[in-house]
């Protein structure tokens, strides 16, 4: 039996006082694209610092590729939201190049053979022109080019992306999940993607972790976005709606929009 | 004006700031923590004063006090984000008890003047010795650090997930700001830190270099900023720490109309 690149075993995770992950576990096999949704406060991130062995987890545990997690020593690419701008004009090429071998100690050299990686990495994002540029002068979706080339650096086998398509305008949503996914394919990596809309992964995850109240349910997207399902995950009534091709997931009453999804679109 | 030993020991003294200056003023605007080596000359300031009052060098307080502060302020960091009423209570407080210690010297007024505006033609031949060995050992610890305090400074949270100590390099690097800050506050004073620590390093930012070459270039501005402002003091027989703050305003304008120039 082939080895998860993911398993949670009864994962409990607290963040501020609060637990996020409530006694959670699933297997992700190798090579998948798996969409992470839930609302704000779901474990999205929490989930991520669990897998790259920086929170302890209350209970259970996490086990990357067979082993235990520990920091640092993780074969995980992670993407962080760009939440803050870089200070003065540094250029892409630079914030890139700061990733590799980032935690030796020692002058920030580049020698021939780390500029070639880093070039290399530039270009399977198609950002090696960016790269020149100062990144304050980049727009979103630029920036998260580096930050997909930066995750890519030291050839890891699993990508953590966290809200990768936050502040991207929809075509440009498309792409970049286009981009990672096909990345993601080339080199056979296993994807975990998180999102607050699957609208632009539609027709490229293989399946969706849903996270709310703590619980999360792994699955297809015709398994896990349904209304039985998700009622009880969220631990009360919610309705999944399928409207003009569109997908909503709204609360019991029709009050709040959890979640929408177009299922118009399967085909990549 | 290099026959006179006070000249030649200021223009020493400005050459050994200027190295500790330009790299870990780099470092202090990449990471947007501009403020902190003025808020630490200010803590800075009560401990000179206070080793002035029990007979011992104005540098030997001034850096220990620093560092401590530096060091704190890298524990604390999470906690002080945000709370600038608390700050600016702690740095009154700084100051208000370097205050109270120079009320009790005799030679207070002196004292007072050159702990917040310099007085580098003061400084002794003897103290070269402490400025070179603060200085070496500033720029040496640096440069051990500087590769993952570069990419903690870019990204903090894939530096994290990469294994990076984050708070021990926020320690580490404002311990160093403390050791800068009680070197440059030799030749500007107290008040004026900020202009040669982080006007210089700003400007090399504001240039586009990077990082090697950008803490390389943050110390020749610096070394322009001290050598020409003890240069014009020299002609004008106006304070040094004025021409500095003056040429540091200058550095910047000038890399900004470069910048600007450039279309960057």
């Amino acid at each position: 039996m082939m080895t998860p690149a993911i398993k949670a075993e009864q994962l409990s995770v607290s963040y501020g006082g609060r637990r996020v992950l409530d006694q959670v576990s699933f297997a992700i096999p190798p090579g998948s694209f798996v969409a992470v949704l839930g609302g704000n406060g779901a474990g999205k991130t929490s989930l991520f610092r669990a897998i790259m062995g920086l929170s302890t987890p209350e209970r259970g545990s996490v086990l990357v590729e067979g082993q235990p997690v520990g920091r640092g020593r993780m074969p995980v690419g992670y993407m962080p939201q760009m939440r803050r701008m870089v200070a003065g004009q540094i250029s892409g090429w630079h914030m890139v190049a700061a990733a590799l071998q980032g935690r030796a100690w020692g002058l920030p050299w580049c020698s021939a053979h780390a500029r070639a990686e880093v070039d290399a990495a530039l270009d399977a994002v198609d950002a090696r022109e960016l790269a020149a540029r100062p990144v304050m002068s980049l727009s979103g979706g630029e920036r998260q080019r580096l930050l997909l080339a930066q995750a890519m650096l030291d050839h890891p086998r699993i990508l953590l992306l966290d809200e990768p398509l936050a502040s991207l305008d929809p075509a440009r949503m498309r792409e970049t999940t286009r981009r990672i996914y096909d990345l993601a394919r080339q080199r056979g990596l296993t994807v975990l993607f998180s999102t607050h809309d699957i609208n632009p992964l539609m027709g490229f995850m293989d399946s969706v972790l849903y996270l709310a109240h703590g619980k999360a349910l792994l699955g297809s997207v015709d398994d896990v976005m349904t209304t039985p399902a998700l009622s009880a995950l969220y631990g009360a009534p919610v309705e999944v709606v399928r409207a003009n091709g569109r997908l909503f997931v709204v609360a019991d009453g029709g009050g709040d929009t959890l979640h929408c999804c177009d299922c118009a679109e399967h085909t990549r | 004006m290099f026959a006179y030993e006070f000249m030649r020991t200021a223009f020493v003294a400005a050459f050994l700031a200027a190295f500790v200056c330009g790299p870990v003023g780099w470092f202090l605007v990449l990471r947007g923590q501009s403020f902190a080596s003025h808020a630490l000359s200010h803590v800075g300031f009560a401990g000179a004063a206070a080793a002035l009052l029990w007979g011992q060098p104005a540098l030997l307080g001034f850096g220990l006090s620093a560092v401590v502060s530096g060091m704190g302020m890298g524990v604390a960091s999470d906690r002080v984000v945000g709370r600038d009423v608390m700050i600016g209570l702690v740095l009154s407080l700084a100051m208000g008890t370097g205050a109270l210690c120079l009320h009790f010297l005799t030679r207070s007024a002196g004292a007072a003047t050159a702990l917040l505006f310099g007085d580098i033609l003061g400084i002794s031949p003897s103290s070269l010795y402490w400025l070179a060995a603060l200085a070496v050992g500033c720029v040496a610890a640096l440069a051990v650090i500087s590769r993952p305090l570069l990419f903690a400074s870019l990204q903090p949270e894939v530096a994290e997930a990469r294994g990076v100590n984050l708070r021990l390099l926020d320690v580490l690097f404002l311990a160093l700001v403390g050791i800068a800050s009680a070197m440059c506050s030799q030749i500007t004073g107290v008040l004026l830190v900020f202009t040669l620590m982080v006007a210089p390093a700003a400007a090399s930012l504001r240039l586009g270099f990077g990082p090697m070459s950008g803490m390389g270039v943050a110390f020749c501005l610096a070394l322009i900023e001290a050598w020409g402002g003890l240069y014009l003091s020299w002609l004008t027989d106006c304070p040094a720490s004025f021409w500095i703050a003056l040429l540091g305003s200058v550095v910047f304008a000038s890399a900004n109309g470069v910048a600007h120039l450039r279309g960057r």
